[in-house]
């Protein structure tokens, strides 16, 4: 090869060399600093990140190969990226305090949140089905870690364990779909699976894709690959589980647009149906099981699950407006899943850690500030204006409608009032219940970042349309 | 300065006066006192604001006046304001009613004032954004964005029900108008806007008839909830009963109307095709209301549960009215609207005063209280007249129009509805009968005092206008007189276009 042409060939790539290029250079520098070097590796990962975060965002916005056409970055990737590098950091943030007091602060922490999300931004980025599988398993594996990092507690370990099992098997299933596509279309890559697949697809190529779906599900917690979320959300440590709200979650969705529009566009009524399926059922198995949980955590994982069923309304619409709706969604989703999490984290006495309903008891009177942003990001995840989650909803049932999958939204709208129900009980618990005893100051991390997903949260409904158009842009990116 | 004219400004004071009250700090009694004081200030000034908008209108216009917009969720949904004849009249009962709402909370909520008044102020804002809004994205943002604060309203200052009250109340209306927010996008796809004034201009046009079955059925969910209609009104009893008193009178006095509005701003000029498929439903559902809730209203023990009943049933004459589309019919109902809204929000302001007095709301556990309180006898006395539609009262007004115009569309309906009248003089006059006259002899009621100065200052205006609106309704009446007139032209020619194309098919 010229070597006059490797330069170029890789720019594209930019921000993932340079995280996995100082990701190992962190490594190095724990293992011969040791423990002490914990708190420094936090500050050292969230400047990688930042760093990351200005060159993701100077790359090229026009669809732009590279690494001999496995890896694509477009406007769409850009935005997801981003999203997705947020994400990672506040993972960072909300940890830093926690770890501390829980004694368990290893430098090899912020390690592994960067090596997962070098493979959240391959799989954005992946333009073949090998890349998006390599992309795939270093994201899985780095996460079946950090599930366990809290390696001497019960339900830690056990959460780490269940997610490795399903996360391989799914893994698996995920290949499998892969290898018979190949075998069918005698392609990797999108583009060309794309071109060979016009009109009517074989039966094989069918059954991979339903494979690929499979394997996709699982990673965003749809139903019904859902049955490891509320689990592992609920194991793993608290910071741990708002990092895999967050982060994974931006990754996953946009795999499965970049899978589905990319590779399967000539096939759209195939996919349509399995997307429409796996919506469905996702946001009104979220609304319902969310209903009877007790605890925090479990309750945003089946949360999550239902927010995974809207978002997929949008790549159910198939169009560039429903992709806009689901990068909006998925942006939004962001901010008030983390924003909720920071609350969750909020609650501590001494050593002990709150995470029932219940200890949010009048949490109004003890902790107004608290309670008021737990209270706008419960409202704004139930879809109510002006807060943020109601713009979220409202594109995504704007395209199912123009896409004409009219009785998908009536679903989706009716679900949002089900699930309305439990995030009403939450304000309900802080607001019109009696007070408990105080919780301990917020670390100052956490406020910040709950302080910064609220004003997003509440006051987005006056300029929305900024963040409207770069969606947008990204979206028709795709197209 | 950057467009933004006196509607922005309605929505935002009390959006000030709010983030004012958060700065106080502590929650000592003297804090306690400035953030009343704070608010009431924000209340009044906000209804001088409008008042200046009012002298701003032309009622002889029927255009949109006041416009202003500005950019906002795309370039076809804008942030666009502005009023006619059918929301300026909402617009001002708002604001007239908010400083009174304030008034009555001065001494019966003790606890967590500051977030009490906080919720009202906001509470206000969503309303006036309601009646102001000139985009249906904006109009339903508003409309939904105005349940935060009454559930919290219900749900942390209510009675002992308040927690079921405050989830059936939002549930209910949640419920009702996500339907609406889909037809929303399916007008944007099929028009290309939300915009109001060109959904009014095209709309009806460009809507065919089975999408307009579809789409008015959708905004029928969500306004029949929030009117509230027979058999959707059950969250109304229970949210009124829990609710704090000046969450009743702005439940009863705007909330409820913001349905009648919504049907005469979006169903029946975009299509008035369906309205008039969907007529007869709406005057079945109108008359049973009438009929069914006032016999309800007849057996109840409790007086606000009693009044929250006859809410219904008077909405039942707004809902006959709008769909008789007849100019009778429709003045009628905006009159009955902004009648109730003054009457029953006195009501509940009366039902206020004896409750803080003696904590209980069942009519069994008062009687003669005219030999202790005159006063208040009075009061009483005539707006449970108005109630009844007594002539004289601006309830008459209403309730004869809206029946002569559901007489000219359909006189059975009108004969069923007069039974109503009748019927909500036994309940009305019985209640005050139990209440006001008989023997005082329950020991309770031995030192009761009559109204005092606050109380005085807040059913005084009250009671004057409704006198005075009821010999006196051509200022209401002319506000709306030209808006109607257009709408209906508006609605004939829709109609008109759709006959020709059938003959000539």
């Amino acid at each position: 090869m010229n070597p006059a042409l490797a330069v170029p060939v890789f720019a594209p790539a930019l921000p993932e060399i340079i995280l996995a290029a100082g990701v190992l250079a962190l490594v190095l520098f724990g293992a011969f600093r040791g423990e002490r070097s914990a708190q420094v590796m936090n500050y050292a990962a969230l400047a990688l990140l930042g760093i990351a975060f200005v060159a993701v965002l100077a790359g090229p916005s026009v669809r732009t190969e590279a690494l001999a056409g496995s890896f694509v970055v477009d406007g769409f990737a850009k935005f997801m990226k981003a999203l997705t590098l947020i994400g990672a950091a506040a993972g960072i943030v909300l940890s830093t305090d926690y770890l501390k007091r829980e004694g368990i602060n290893r430098f090899e922490f912020p390690i592994l949140i960067v090596l997962s999300t070098i493979g959240m931004m391959m799989v954005i980025s992946s333009n073949d089905l090998i890349a998006l599988y390599l992309g795939l398993e270093l994201l899985s594996l780095s996460s079946y870690v950090i599930a366990a990092f809290h390696r001497d507690d019960v339900r830690s370990t056990e959460a780490g364990l269940k997610y490795f099992v399903l996360g391989a098997l799914s893994s698996g299933m995920l290949l499998y779909g892969a290898s018979l596509v190949y075998g069918f279309t005698g392609t990797v890559s999108f583009p060309a699976i794309a071109a060979t697949l016009q009109g009517q697809a074989s039966n094989g190529v069918i059954f991979g894709l339903v494979f690929v779906a499979a394997g996709i599900a699982f990673k965003i917690s749809a139903v019904p690959f859902h049955m490891w979320t509320p689990d592992v959300y609920e194991g793993a440590p608290t910071p741990v589980t708002a990092f895999f709200a967050a982060a994974p979650k931006m990754a996953g969705m946009a795999m499965a647009v970049r899978v589905f529009v990319d590779a399967f566009p000539g096939i759209l009524g195939q996919w349509q149906q399995i997307i429409v399926f796996i919506s469905i059922a996702s946001m009104a198995l979220g609304s319902f099981a969310a209903i009877g949980q007790r605890n925090l955590k479990r309750l945003m994982a089946y949360s999550s699950i239902a927010n995974v069923g809207y978002a997929l309304i949008g790549l159910a619409a198939g169009t560039a407006d429903g992709i806009q709706g689901v990068a909006f969604y998925m942006a939004i989703y962001l901010a008030m899943t983390v924003g909720a999490f920071a609350c969750i984290l909020g609650l501590r006495r001494g050593n002990v850690m709150f995470e029932t309903v219940d200890d949010l008891s009048g949490l109004s009177r003890t902790h107004p500030l608290m309670a008021f942003a737990l209270a706008a990001m419960m409202f704004s995840l139930a879809g109510i204006p002006p807060l943020a989650g109601f713009f979220a909803k409202f594109y995504v049932f704007a395209a199912a409608i123009q896409a004409n999958l009219v009785a998908l939204a009536i679903i989706g709208v009716v679900t949002s009032v089900i699930g309305a129900y439990y995030y009403l009980r939450i304000v309900k618990v802080m607001y019109f219940d009696e007070p408990r005893e105080r919780y301990e100051a917020m670390p100052a991390g956490v406020a910040v970042v709950l302080a910064v997903a609220s004003v997003f949260v509440i006051l987005f409904g006056i300029v929305p349309k900024p963040l409207v158009d770069v969606a947008g842009a990204a979206a028709r990116s795709l197209f | 300065m950057l467009g933004f004219g006196i509607l922005s400004g309605l929505l935002v004071l009390p959006l000030v006066g709010a983030a004012f009250i958060l700065l106080l700090r502590g929650d000592g009694e003297a804090v306690r006192s400035n953030v009343r004081w704070a608010a009431l200030a924000t209340t009044v000034a906000t209804f001088l604001l409008s008042l200046v908008a009012w002298g701003r209108f032309d009622a002889g216009s029927p255009n949109f006046q006041l416009v202003e917009t500005h950019a906002w969720l795309t370039d076809t949904i804008r942030f666009k304001l502005g009023v006619d004849g059918f929301s300026m009249p909402f617009i001002l009962l708002t604001t007239f009613l908010m400083p009174f709402c304030i008034l009555a909370s001065w001494d019966s909520i003790q606890h967590r004032v500051k977030e009490y008044m906080v919720a009202f102020l906001v509470l206000e804002t969503t309303m006036i954004g309601v009646f102001g809004a000139l985009d249906l994205v904006l109009f339903y943002l508003f409309f939904e964005a105005g349940l935060i604060p009454m559930f919290l309203i219900i749900g942390i200052w209510g009675g002992k029900r308040r927690i079921y009250a405050s989830f059936k109340f939002f549930l209910y209306t949640l419920l009702g108008s996500v339907l609406m927010l889909l037809a929303i996008m399916a007008m944007y796809f099929a028009v290309g806007t939300t915009d109001i004034p060109t959904l009014l201009a095209q709309g009806a046009s460009r809507f065919g008839t089975n999408l307009q079955y579809w789409l008015w059925l959708a905004f029928f969910a969500s306004f029949a909830v929030k009117m509230p209609m027979w058999p959707v009104h059950t969250w109304l009893p229970d949210a009124h009963v829990e609710a704090p008193t000046a969450g009743s009178v702005i439940l009863a006095g705007i909330l409820l109307k913001m349905g009648g509005y919504g049907f005469i701003r979006v169903s029946l000029p975009m299509f008035p095709e369906a309205s008039v498929y969907f007529a007869p439903l709406v005057f079945s559902l109108s008359v049973i209301a009438i009929i069914y809730t006032s016999l309800v209203a007849l057996m109840q023990e409790d007086m606000k549960k009693l009044i929250a009943y006859s809410s219904v049933a008077h909405m039942g004459f707004v809902t006959m009215g709008i769909f008789s589309m007849n100019p009778q019919g429709i003045q009628g109902a905006m009159f009955q609207m902004v009648s109730h809204g003054l009457i029953s929000g006195a009501l509940f302001l009366c039902v206020g005063v004896i409750y803080d007095r003696m904590h209980t709301r069942d009519i069994a556990a008062y009687g003669g209280l005219v030999s202790r309180m005159p006063l208040y006898a009075v009061a009483f006395l005539i707006l449970t007249m108005a109630n009844v539609g007594l002539p004289g009262t601006s309830g008459f007004v209403g309730e004869f129009l809206t029946l002569l115009g559901a007489f000219r569309a359909n006189p059975w309906v009108s004969f069923f509805a007069t039974t109503g009248v009748i019927l909500s003089a036994a309940y009305a006059l019985w209640l005050y009968r139990r209440v006001v006259f008989g023997v005082l002899d329950k020991p309770g009621l031995k030192t009761i005092q009559d109204l005092d100065r606050r109380e005085i200052a807040m059913l005084a205006p009250l009671v004057l206008l409704v006198i005075y609106y009821g010999v006196q309704p051509n200022p209401i009446l002319h506000a709306f007189d030209a808006s109607t007139t257009t709408l209906l032209a508006n609605v004939q020619a829709a109609l008109s276009v759709v006959k020709t194309a059938a003959v000539a098919q």
